[in-house]
């Protein structure tokens, strides 16, 4: 039988690829956004495990919130990325200093 | 023993193509790689009883949220090359604050708390029990309150969006609706007096 380590195992492996995506591709601000999904995927399948394990189905109504944030958050990203672009013709992520940040 | 077997499956392949989301050259194949890795993570939720919850993802994830990744992707003109240049640069602060919290993680999740003493396998749903139907029991009445905020905030980012990515064209001719609507046939007329 699977164990809940197992799964628990399984989300701190896409938890640390997605952290390091973070870090290889912090020019790419789409890369960026995909591996927060990555990372927020790995807390889904943790809610999901313990959600099982517990046998208590809140765990599931919570992946439902988390889903409605992560893609209402893509939503409003990319549409942020697509207004930069057509003021700079750039994604890059260091071209984003008209704040002087 | 079947089950351990899906669970080794889906999950090698939801780390490897989490792999390939991060490391690979071409943006349009790293969204392809996430693409497939939400089907095995859908797959785990399966292992995991959450049927509702992979539907979701599948439809939600997949076939929106991932759909738009590649229409952005793909009208964006940026040349992606040259934004991985230096990668490799940032590879060991990056892997060493990673791999701090993958062992931290690990050490948390393999300690006696979680192992099958402490909270044991409780077994496969039966049949005729309906995942949906028990969590649109809860959905709709412990949690009504948060489901109502997440439809506000999903509004929120619809309109967000719109109003974000709107330009209106100087040089292009519009309709003002109003003005066509408010009209009046005098407006339109002249009676002239012969």
């Amino acid at each position: 039988m699977v164990t809940l380590s197992s799964y628990l195992a399984v989300a701190a492996c896409l938890f640390a690829i997605g952290i390091i995506g973070l870090f290889l591709n912090r020019k790419n601000v789409i890369i960026i956004l995909m591996c927060i999904e990555l990372i927020l995927l790995a807390v889904n399948i943790n809610l999901a495990a313990f959600s099982y394990f517990l046998q208590n189905l809140d765990g599931q109504i919570f992946i439902f919130f988390v889903l409605t944030v992560a893609a209402s958050e893509v939503a409003v990203g990319l549409a942020i990325l697509v207004a930069f672009y057509r003021n700079r013709r750039s994604i890059n992520v260091d071209d984003i200093n008209t704040l002087q940040g | 023993m079947i089950e351990l077997g899906f669970f080794y499956l889906f999950s090698g392949l939801a780390v490897v193509s989490a792999l390939g989301v991060v490391l690979s050259r071409n943006t349009v194949h790293s969204v392809i790689s996430l693409i497939f890795c939400f089907f095995n993570a859908a797959a785990l939720f399966f292992l995991l009883d959450a049927e509702f919850i992979g539907i979701i993802l599948i439809l939600v994830y997949v076939g929106a949220v991932m759909v738009l990744f590649m229409f952005v992707v793909m009208m964006l003109e940026v040349n992606f090359a040259g934004l991985r240049e230096g990668m490799l640069q940032y590879l060991p602060v990056g892997g060493l604050v990673a791999l701090v919290l993958f062992i931290e993680i690990v050490a948390a999740a393999g300690s006696g708390v979680f192992s099958p003493t402490g909270i044991p396998d409780p077994g496969h749903a039966a049949q005729h029990v309906n995942n949906t139907v028990e969590i649109g029991k809860l959905l709709y009445t412990k949690y009504l309150l948060g489901f109502e905020i997440a439809a506000i905030v999903l509004l929120v980012a619809l309109v967000g969006a719109v109003v974000l990515t709107l330009r209106v064209r100087k040089d292009a001719k519009y309709q003002n609706i109003s003005k066509q609507v408010n009209v009046n046939p005098d407006d339109r007329m002249r009676k002239v007096k012969m």
